[in-house]
């Protein structure tokens, strides 16, 4: 061992020695440390965001130049709307639901010495697990004939329900008909919301106890001694200490929403209009409609969304976060 | 602060949900076909059927799954490790014309969302030869602008001492890369070598897109084609949820405390 340790640093001498030449200019050996990950980077994800908008230019099926024909057609394709909806209706459930969720989990987990991390890998384990793996045990327990949750529910006297095939409105189901079916996200889809939230906060809950453990505790204990609750503790004290990570997995976790593939599609495996997101809907044209120019425009427009979405919130959330 | 029985309530419900779904997978894995699939809540099977692992392995050809994300996942974190080292090095410790520039366009690349890029790349891989190789399941990966911005992050963190002291002793960037910075940033290089077997690991919709053929596929898209064939019983199926899941869990506990404790942190305030 310790001889090929000898040979490697003999080798690395040598061409330190050769470096040593350019001893004045660091940009030489700059470029070299550089390159790899810049001609990777610049390969396989810079320059096929140009290539994205240029072939989104062109009817790819025929061969044609097609201007800004593929961007009309998204926007009259009722399809379109209808997976920019369920995209919507995704981000709009996951993201402020699984902040609060790991923000309470955190929080409480802070609050305690013994088995600390016991609990936070428990919260931890859905997160390094496959999303296909876990959705795979998921679809088992929400199986409308014998899976177990339906199995309990009939237990304690509820209706069993059809769950990840369930195309009716989650409010139409809950309000017994008395609001439209087409109205809200489906039940279908809220499942996956469930799932998603249960798979990712074990990510938020780490990082919300970093930025935990970073507040001063004077703070805190200054502020009881004057008699603040609880709650006023948190509302007055932590969150606007915290709002820097929170800005962080906010913008993390909106950009991501957009981007859920892997549980759409392990959990329905045939997508129905209700369970299609904007990802699913780009996959369909490529992979089973062959229609790669459209596909590609609507991946621009995503990816518009995207950066404008980031933006709004630079600017509007940005401006309340608290930095020492 | 007073620990209160209530705070623990609260955590070990929580925990339940977290942990039900895979206590229920392997408890289902180790039952027969029957007991899986009666309409009973009977959490634990009667005699547990460890016969289940071996046949859910000849269910589907999962040792070639296996072999092939193996062998992605390990070059892919070795290369973005390297790549990372070499360039986080570079940001953050070397003066160059153009230094800034090129940090901005890294910048750029991590906020390019990959569906845009899905498309696109497929035709440039099919172009280069590499549909249905590992050469494209492997080199698109090998650097991560994410990665590269941990390490300058750590790097930048170190004092200058240690960086001045090696230079007057006549140690050239790449022995003192190698042998002096490289062991000093472990927590990030840790950290991002998970990361990135996780995401190589775990990853699906680019595996299924530039690859065709059954000896070429990975285990992700192996467990989802396993999962909806129809007349595979839910004990079988738990059983390879539990085989794709394992290595991973794995990993996790082996890396758990220098990636939890020391690295995320760096990462988020850095």
């Amino acid at each position: 061992m310790s001889a090929l340790v000898r040979f490697v640093d003999a080798g690395l001498e040598g061409l330190d020695i050769i470096l040593d030449r350019f001893h004045r200019r660091q940009g030489v050996i700059g470029a070299l440390l550089l390159s790899p990950s810049l001609i990777i980077l610049g390969v396989f994800a810079f320059f096929p965001l140009l290539y994205a908008i240029y072939i989104s230019l062109f009817d790819t099926r025929r061969g044609i130049y097609n201007g800004a024909g593929n961007y009309l057609r998204a926007f009259n394709e009722p399809e379109f709307w209808r997976s920019v909806k369920v995209t919507f209706y995704y981000a709009i459930g996951t993201v402020p639901l699984s902040l609060a969720i790991s923000f309470t989990i955190a929080w409480l987990l802070f609050r305690i010495v013994f088995a600390r991390s016991f609990f936070r890998t428990l919260y931890f384990l859905p997160y390094v697990t496959s999303a296909v793996a876990s959705a795979t045990v998921w679809r088992a327990l929400l199986r409308p004939q014998s899976g177990l949750i339906n199995l309990l529910l009939i237990n304690i006297g509820i209706e069993p329900q059809k769950w990840l095939i369930e195309p009716r409105g989650v409010l139409n189901i809950l309000t017994d008909g008395m609001i439209p079916p087409a109205i809200g996200p489906s039940l279908a889809l809220c499942c996956i919301i469930a799932f998603d939230i249960w798979h990712a906060s074990g990510f938020m809950i780490v990082v919300f106890l970093a930025g935990l453990s970073s507040i001063p505790k004077q703070l805190e204990e200054g502020a009881r001694l004057d008699g603040a609750s609880t709650w006023q503790v948190i509302r007055h004290v932590s969150l606007p200490l915290l709002s820097p990570t929170i800005f962080f997995l906010l913008i993390v976790s909106a950009i991501k929403s957009f981007q859920s593939f892997n549980s759409f599609y392990a959990l329905v495996s045939a997508p129905g209009d209700d369970t299609q997101n904007l990802i699913v809907y780009i996959y369909a044209q490529f992979y089973q409609n062959q229609r790669i120019g459209y596909g590609a425009a609507v991946a621009v427009l995503m990816c518009a969304a995207i950066v404008l979405l980031t933006i709004v919130q630079w600017r509007f959330v940005g401006r309340k976060v608290h930095y020492e | 602060m007073r620990p209160r029985i209530g705070t623990y309530a609260l955590l070990i419900a929580g925990s339940l949900v977290s942990v039900f779904p895979f206590v229920w997978m392997l408890t289902t894995s180790l039952k027969t076909s029957r007991e899986a699939s009666a309409p009973e809540i009977d959490l634990l099977p009667q005699t547990l059927q460890w016969a289940n692992y071996t046949n859910a392995l000849y269910a589907a050809p999962f040792g070639v799954y296996f072999y092939n994300t193996l062998i992605v996942a390990f070059t892919v974190m070795t290369s973005v490790v390297i790549t990372s080292l070499l360039a986080g090095y570079a940001f953050a410790r070397l003066e160059f014309r153009g230094r800034n520039v090129m940090f901005a366009f890294l910048l750029a690349t991590m906020m390019v969302p990959f569906e845009v890029t899905l498309i696109p790349n497929f035709l440039l891989v099919r172009d280069l030869g590499w549909y249905n190789t590992y050469a494209a399941l492997i080199v698109p990966w090998c650097a991560s602008a994410f990665s590269i911005f941990l390490v300058r992050q750590s790097f930048l963190a170190l004092p200058n001492d240690f960086f001045e002291a090696a230079r007057v002793d006549g140690c050239g960037h790449l022995r003192f890369l190698t042998w002096i910075a490289a062991p000093l940033v472990k927590p990030s290089l840790v950290t991002i070598a998970l990361f990135s077997f996780l995401g190589s690991y775990n990853s699906l919709i680019w595996p299924i897109v530039v690859t065709s053929s059954e000896d070429m596929r990975l285990i992700q898209y192996g467990l989802t084609i396993f999962g909806s064939e129809t007349g595979v019983q839910t004990n079988l199926l738990m059983c390879a949820s539990t085989i794709v899941i394992l290595p991973t869990v794995a990993l996790y506990f082996l890396t758990q405390r220098t990636f939890l404790d020391s690295a995320l942190n760096a990462g988020i305030k850095g």
